[in-house]
């Protein structure tokens, strides 16, 4: 197994201050904890939205590694392409390549290259930035949108009371491929994150990790509460952090059960559930959700 | 300027933005009392534009900081605080 | 006694390609073009090239392996044909964009629907504005002689540009011919190893792919168009190049059939040449003044070079397997554009012939040319079949 190089405290640089995401975006802060994690002997490539475009207007980027930008849906070929190419060149033992992209792009328009990435055993890390919605196309609704959030497509109406389906659950997609490492994580968990990128750079193969990433301007939610939000959809239940290593599950246990409705009530994007006009039945289907969670995963208790 | 083939580009341009322009609602300021220099600061800035080297030593590089406050919301010790910009006691 | 052996062209192309040495090779089973991609498997499998054979889920995927490997340094290669041409196009535009040398074969195919699985050239010529060079093969043998000289032209330094090899499908990559391919020795000559001038590298980084905003963008758009006129003399300097090393004819821009003497000039590209110069051959022992101008190069466009070619003619006959619905034939367009504003003006007339592999026979090119010396044809389909009753055009 190949050793992960040490990073020392300033290796956070290589995704260099000056990028244009919005005040408090935590893709940009999530960016920016892997290529610490990571650290300077990785190939990135990146699918077409925010993190591509806050971070790489010509000529100023935000990247200190060697950065690809390609498309929206390819990112996982572009990946297996370069990953090929490393490999004939006998340089696959130095280099490490990342994959990331936004959920749009992974649970998508792009489910298809990266299955198909997976099931050819590239060894790539594909990175997905779920911040639920296709946030750089103006909060339009994507596989990853919760059950009844707000977003432009996916609007509250007269007949409708937000978005109409569950998340996709991509985690186990990637698991259903039987390769070797698939992880979940959050922004608020720095420590976490860190070391679930190490072990994962670590093992060769293809690798799946979804960071969840609260957005502030899509989720309706004060910037400076990024981290903490981001927490509370652990701590609720509704976003469970854990990893599946050669098929076996290990969680990161939740201290006590937070209602959901903490979580919710700090995002614009779940207002309507809130007002006179109900929310209650959709609430309590919420709140299931993250029960299930909860009692599916263990996330409670020893 | 010259364009490159393919709009190949250098690591790093972006620090030519001087993102701290954007700043509308303040800037944090480091108190420097109770600070047990846990990082948590500087891990949290999407910025990246927070540093520091021991105990009250942090400091955010006002060129980039765009005043997002998580740093003021996430320090376990309440050292960080937001001030308005014209507020210079620090 | 003829140079070569009797080989199924695919089976040539394959050898061809394997000769160029591409580190990776990514492609979709797609007919006509499978041939091509199971030969290679073969000879990758059999260890006779040290590559990586990347078997993706789809098209935009093995279009997008390419770009990646090239990206990273690799040289690259990748065919398709029809439908898996149109998912790629999304990907070819990218790597042009990029100014990524990439090659790969279309085998060209019609498109659907209907659903057809025989030859046409609607797919290549629906990319013709993708900022790659296309360079249409009539037989197997120039099909692998424009294979080295791609690789050749794409990583000239001066052009760093995609190059489409385009050759028509079944009549091409199924037929048995005599192919002559060269040594590897003097494939290696003739085309040296890949050097990047930019790519992917953990020693000295770079961000590729980065967005342009309307202060960047059109130049990137007008660096590739004045990249692509530049790159005429090379495909001119790459094929004399070619001839001298191989001692066969390789004609760069365009082959002239008669064409000097001729007051009538058929302008045609691929594999349906040989049925036009057979026709020409009959017309010409009547005393008729016909000739052939077969395209090679059509992307980059040669406008002074055709002009100077075809100032003296008085009839021109586009006759081509493309159509632009709704327009012309995408040749005939661009054919009339080089006389616009000029001294020489002669009669452009456009026929569309051979549509999802409906037979060009003699008798239909004689019939094109006759119509085309006693009027001006636009997009006049050739062939169609009169007994056919048509649903919403047939009164
Ligand atoms: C083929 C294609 N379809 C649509 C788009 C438009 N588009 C660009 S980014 C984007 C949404 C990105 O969403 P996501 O992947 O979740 O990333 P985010 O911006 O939210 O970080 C869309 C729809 C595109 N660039 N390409
Ligand atoms: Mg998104």
């Amino acid at each position: 197994m190949l050793e992960v190089e040490e990073q020392d405290k300033f290796g956070d640089h290589l995704f260099a201050s000056g990028h244009t995401a919005c005040p408090g975006c935590g893709q940009s802060l999530a960016a920016r904890l892997v290529l610490r994690a990571a650290g300077r002997n990785v190939i990135v490539v990146n699918s077409t939205g925010c993190l591509e475009v806050f971070s790489s207007k010509y000529p100023e980027s935000a990247w200190e590694v060697p950065w690809l930008h390609s498309l929206f849906e390819n990112t996982a070929a572009v990946a297996a392409g370069i990953e090929a190419a490393l490999k004939i060149n006998g340089q696959l033992d130095k280099v490490r390549v990342i994959a990331q992209g936004g959920d749009g792009s992974t649970a998508d328009i792009g489910l298809g290259a990266i299955s198909g990435m997976f099931e050819r055993g590239h060894d790539v890390l594909y990175i997905c930035y779920d911040n639920e919605a296709y946030m750089n196309t103006g909060i339009q609704r994507s596989g990853l949108t919760p059950y009844y959030a707000r977003t432009t497509t996916s609007p509250p109406g007269r007949v409708s009371m937000g978005n109409w389906r569950p998340k996709k659950d991509v985690p186990q997609i990637a698991v259903a491929h039987e390769i070797p490492y698939v992880a979940t994580a959050s922004v608020g968990y720095h420590l976490d994150l860190d070391r679930k990128i190490r072990r994962a750079l670590s093992i060769r193969g293809p690798k799946y990790m979804q960071i969840h990433v609260p957005c502030p301007l899509g989720w309706g939610s004060d910037p400076a509460h990024t981290i903490d939000i981001a927490r509370l959809a652990v701590n609720t239940g509704l976003y469970p952090l854990y990893e599946v290593e050669e098929g076996e599950t290990k969680v990161q246990k939740i201290p006590r059960k937070v209602p959901v409705e903490e979580y919710l009530k700090l995002q614009t994007r779940f207002r309507h559930l809130f007002g006179k006009n109900g929310g209650k039945k959709e609430l309590e289907e919420i709140q299931r959700i993250a029960d299930r969670n909860i009692e599916k995963y263990g996330l409670i208790g020893k | 300027m010259k364009i490159t083939l393919g709009t190949v580009t250098h690591p790093g341009g972006s620090r030519v933005n001087k993102t701290g322009s954007w700043r509308t609602a303040g800037k944090p300021h480091f108190l420097h009392q109770r600070c047990i220099a846990c990082d948590l600061c500087a891990l949290s800035c999407p910025e990246g534009c927070i540093f520091g080297t021991g105990q009250k030593t942090y400091y955010a590089n006002e060129d980039y900081c765009k005043g997002c406050g998580i740093c003021a919301n996430v320090c376990p010790v309440e050292d960080i605080e937001m001030v308005s910009e014209e507020d210079e006691h620090g | 006694m003829v140079k070569g052996r009797m080989l199924q062209g695919a089976r040539a192309m394959a050898e061809m390609v394997a000769l160029c040495r591409p580190k990776v090779i990514s492609a979709y089973p797609i007919t006509p073009q499978t041939l091509i991609v199971e030969e290679l498997s073969q000879i990758v499998a059999d260890g006779d090239l040290e590559a990586e054979f990347i078997n993706v889920e789809g098209e935009h995927s093995a279009a997008s392996v390419c770009l990646g490997a090239c990206a990273a340094g690799a040289r690259v290669f990748t065919c398709s044909s029809s439908q898996g041409i149109l998912l790629m196009s999304e990907v070819i535009f990218n790597i042009s964009g990029m100014r990524l040398p990439v090659v790969m074969i279309c085998v060209n195919r019609s498109v659907s629907a209907p659903l057809n699985i025989w030859n046409d050239q609607q797919d290549s010529m629906i990319l013709r504005d993708s900022g790659w060079i296309q360079l249409y093969a009539e037989n197997n043998q120039e099909t692998c002689d424009l294979l080295l000289q791609a690789y050749r032209i794409a990583e000239d330094h001066r052009v760093m540009l995609p190059v489409m090899v385009c050759a028509d499908g079944y009549v091409l990559p199924h037929a048995y011919e005599i192919v002559d391919l060269p040594d590897q020795e003097k494939a290696d000559a003739f085309l040296p190893f890949y050097e990047p001038i930019y790519k992917l590298d953990v020693e000295n980084p770079s961000t590729m792919g980065a967005y342009a905003d309307p202060e960047k963008y059109m130049e990137t758009r007008y660096m590739i168009q004045e990249t692509l006129k530049k790159s005429i003399p090379i495909v001119e300097e790459v094929a004399r190049d070619f001839s001298n090393t191989f001692a066969r004819p390789s004609y760069g821009l365009f082959e002239n059939y008669h064409v000097d003497d001729s007051s009538t000039v058929v302008v045609a590209l691929g594999s349906m040449a040989g049925t036009i110069k057979d026709a020409i051959d009959e017309l010409r022992t009547e005393g008729e003044k016909v000739g052939l101008l077969r395209m090679i190069c059509y992307r980059p466009f040669p406008k002074e070079a055709l002009y100077e070619a075809l100032r003296n003619a008085v009839n021109i006959v586009v006759i081509e397997k493309d159509i632009s619905l709704g327009a012309s034939g995408a040749v005939a367009t661009d054919m009339r554009a080089i006389f616009q504003g000029r001294d020489a003006s002669p009669r452009i007339s456009g026929f569309v012939i051979g549509l999802g592999g409906r037979d060009v026979t003699i008798d239909d090119i004689k019939l094109a040319i006759k119509k085309a010396q006693q009027q001006f044809e636009d997009a006049d389909f050739i062939g169609l079949k009169e007994e056919l009753e048509l649903e919403g055009i047939d009164a």
